[in-house]
């Protein structure tokens, strides 16, 4: 028996259009942020996404919130067509998803309230409470989110860059959402701030039955928030995994240098690890290899890699990845 | 990884062992509207030929002033005080002129965002040169020559042609690479780096560590690295210096230091890392409350608001520094 996925993503694709060469020049050109990404998410699951930038970690949030528009795919949310909707339909059932953002102070309007932020979403839908009920919201969130709800009328520039990332939760938090988009939410914080936060973020998951789709270059933050990872490369994905299973036995060369590049807290640990070095940067989206498109930094890549994108293949308890020269 | 060249590396003995930076009782303050703000207070370490020396912090800790003064980089409403000596001579306070003469010869910084210091408009080769004509006195195509070679050891490929390329030519992690052979091309003594790596992707930034450490060493360059990341330090740092509102915590070698943490606060920094190497479980170690926006000028210790162990004193009295010839403290509850 599975239960049904919260969200279930097939084949999302997101080109933008590049700026035509000259007046009569050719043919558009693409640039493929995301390029057929397929996956699940079960309620109250935390799916953590890793990878460079320009990876389409960041387009992958927007795409999955028709923040922007995809190109082809479809999203089913809880069992329904969510890339069909339009209009008004799309945007009630939107209350259900919500977003928190890396800059947690660029993110609040400087001119509002903590109370005006974080009720702000309630005013959007129908059977709204009266004034008195939403500040007893508030209140409550802000408590829930570790604030004293006596700074309900205080401005955001008030707050630390901690502090403003918990209002920016609340504010995600009043409508009841089942999804919790986390764009780099603990990026810009100091490392002794960062663990109360990652902290919240469990303890809200336990409580409201949230999901998330945590986002952020940091894989040891990953490794302790996710139940399952997933390794996107220009826009593709080439890996995923049970959270123990990937970091234990990356399969696919990227995860692996990925886990390798990594810095320990630990000279002695750092000194005797071995050592994974990828060549260059990551080629530019404009002008993707062919075939794999991380042949070209990766010490496996032979001709067929050139040649052809691997498909995903299982190997074993839902551990998928894409790569030619992974033995079954 | 990084093939240095051969020709650039000093002949044995021309770099004098031992201290070649002496920083005592380094005070930076910051006139504000309200009044004074020190941003450093009572900081000394020493940095030897050849050393790598991290200074960690978080944000406000003052750790990046540190390197602006002894650069004499400080905003207008910056002061230091103290003492900084560079192979013995005093450099805080020095005139401009003649610390031009030392700044991208005997000392270089790299910063955190390549693209910013790097002038858009000019081409590499223009900026690379430039710092040979002025403090080396060579000729153009002498410095084109050095320059070159300089970008060919911190492996860029095909330098001789990428030289002619305009900064935003570049990758975010070559245009590091364009910073730190600038910075180098002079064999410096000393290398300050601010936050090197922080705006780097994770496989970019263990290729520039790794630059960083083949370099040091086989320029026999010293290094004072500026980060947040404990990882970083680890990967790369002899020594390693705990800051916490401006003062230091806590200073040693850093495979001492991270094996055997003392201060509360380098040890709460720890345990409230996530770690990759090792799963886990339920709610991580957290210091309560943040770190201070601005270097408080409290009485005892600054961490004590924040600190699990704090006793009455920790409030009114400044712990002395513990030191036992290896590594140092300050704190009053625990003790080396």
């Amino acid at each position: 028996m599975t239960v049904q996925p919260l969200l279930k993503i097939e084949d999302l694709k997101v080109h933008f259009p590049m700026k035509r060469r000259s007046l009569f020049g050719g043919e558009r050109r693409w640039v493929k942020a995301l390029d057929g990404v397929s996956f699940e998410l079960a309620p109250g699951e935390t799916l953590g996404i890793v990878g460079e930038s320009g990876c389409g970690k960041s387009t992958l949030c927007r795409a999955v919130l028709r923040l922007v528009e995809p190109t082809g795919g479809r999203t089913v949310w809880l069992g329904k067509d969510f890339s069909e909707l339009d209009g008004e339909e799309l945007r009630l059932e939107r209350r259900n998803m919500q977003i928190i953002f890396q800059d947690p102070l660029a993110s609040l309007d400087p001119r509002m309230t903590v109370r005006q932020i974080i009720e702000r979403p309630l005013l959007n839908f129908p059977n709204r409470e009266n004034a008195e009920e939403r500040r007893r919201q508030v209140g409550d969130l802000m408590e829930l989110v570790g604030l004293n709800k006596a700074w309900m009328d205080r401005y955001p520039h008030e707050f630390s860059g901690g502090q403003c990332q918990r209002i920016g939760i609340a504010r995600a938090l009043i409508l009841k959402p089942k999804l919790l988009v986390c764009d780099e939410p603990v990026s810009a914080l100091d490392v002794s701030v960062q663990a109360q936060i990652i902290n919240l973020l469990m303890k809200l998951q336990q409580q409201l039955g949230l999901s998330y789709l945590f986002i952020s270059h940091n894989l040891s933050v990953v490794r302790h928030i996710s139940h399952r990872v997933m390794v996107l490369y220009l826009g593709k994905v080439m890996e995923i995994a049970e959270r123990d299973d990937f970091y234990r036995r990356p399969l696919h060369p990227y995860s692996q240098a990925l886990i390798s590049a990594v810095p320990l807290p630990d000279p002695k640990l750092e000194r005797a690890k071995p050592r994974m070095r990828l060549q260059g940067d990551l080629p530019s989206p404009l002008n993707p290899p062919s075939g794999c498109p991380f042949r070209t930094r990766c010490p496996r890549a032979t001709d067929i890699c050139a040649a052809e994108m691997p498909p995903l293949r299982d190997f074993g308890a839902g551990h998928v990845a894409a790569c030619h020269h992974i033995e079954a | 990884m990084a093939k240095t060249n051969t020709a650039l590396r000093p002949a044995a003995g021309v770099r004098p062992a031992g201290t070649i930076l002496d920083v005592k009782d380094l005070k930076v303050e910051f006139r504000t509207d309200s009044g004074k703000v020190a941003a450093v207070n009572e900081v000394s370490f020493t940095l030897n030929a050849g050393e790598i020396v991290g200074i960690v912090g978080e944000s406000g800790s003052g750790k990046s002033q540190i390197l602006m003064s002894l650069m004499g980089l400080l905003a207008k409403n910056g002061a230091a005080s103290g003492s900084v000596k560079l192979r013995g001579q005093e450099i805080l306070g020095m005139k401009d002129d003649a610390l031009d003469k030392l700044r991208g010869a005997s000392m270089s910084m790299i910063f955190q965002d390549p693209m910013t210091s790097l002038n858009p408009f000019l081409r590499v080769s223009t900026q690379l040169t430039e710092v040979l004509v002025k403090h080396r006195n060579m000729g153009k195509s002498e410095a084109m020559q050095r320059s070159i070679e300089m970008l060919d050891a911190v492996s860029i490929p095909d330098a001789a042609k990428r030289i002619r390329l305009y900064p935003h030519e570049f990758s975010g992690g070559m245009r590091q690479r364009v910073m730190i052979s600038m910075a180098l091309l002079c064999q410096p003594a000393i290398l300050f780096a601010d936050e090197p790596t922080t705006a780097l992707d994770v496989t970019v930034q263990a290729q520039i560590l790794d630059l960083m450490k083949d370099l040091a060493a086989d320029l026999g360059t010293s290094v004072v690295l500026v980060t947040h990341d404990l990882g970083v330090v680890a990967s790369l740092c002899d020594r390693v210096i705990v800051l916490y509102g401006g003062r230091i915590m806590e200073s040693g070698p850093a495979e001492i230091l991270f094996e055997d943490p003392k201060h509360p606060y380098t040890r709460g920094l720890l345990a409230s890392t996530p770690r990759l190497d090792e799963q886990t479980h339920g709610e991580l170690h957290t210091i309560p409350g943040q770190p201070p926006a601005v270097a408080t000028a409290a009485l005892g210790c600054p961490f004590e608001p924040r600190c699990e162990y704090r006793e009455d004193r920790c409030k009114t009295v400044r712990p002395i520094i513990q030191d036992n010839g290896t590594r140092t403290l300050a704190c009053h509850v625990v003790s080396l």
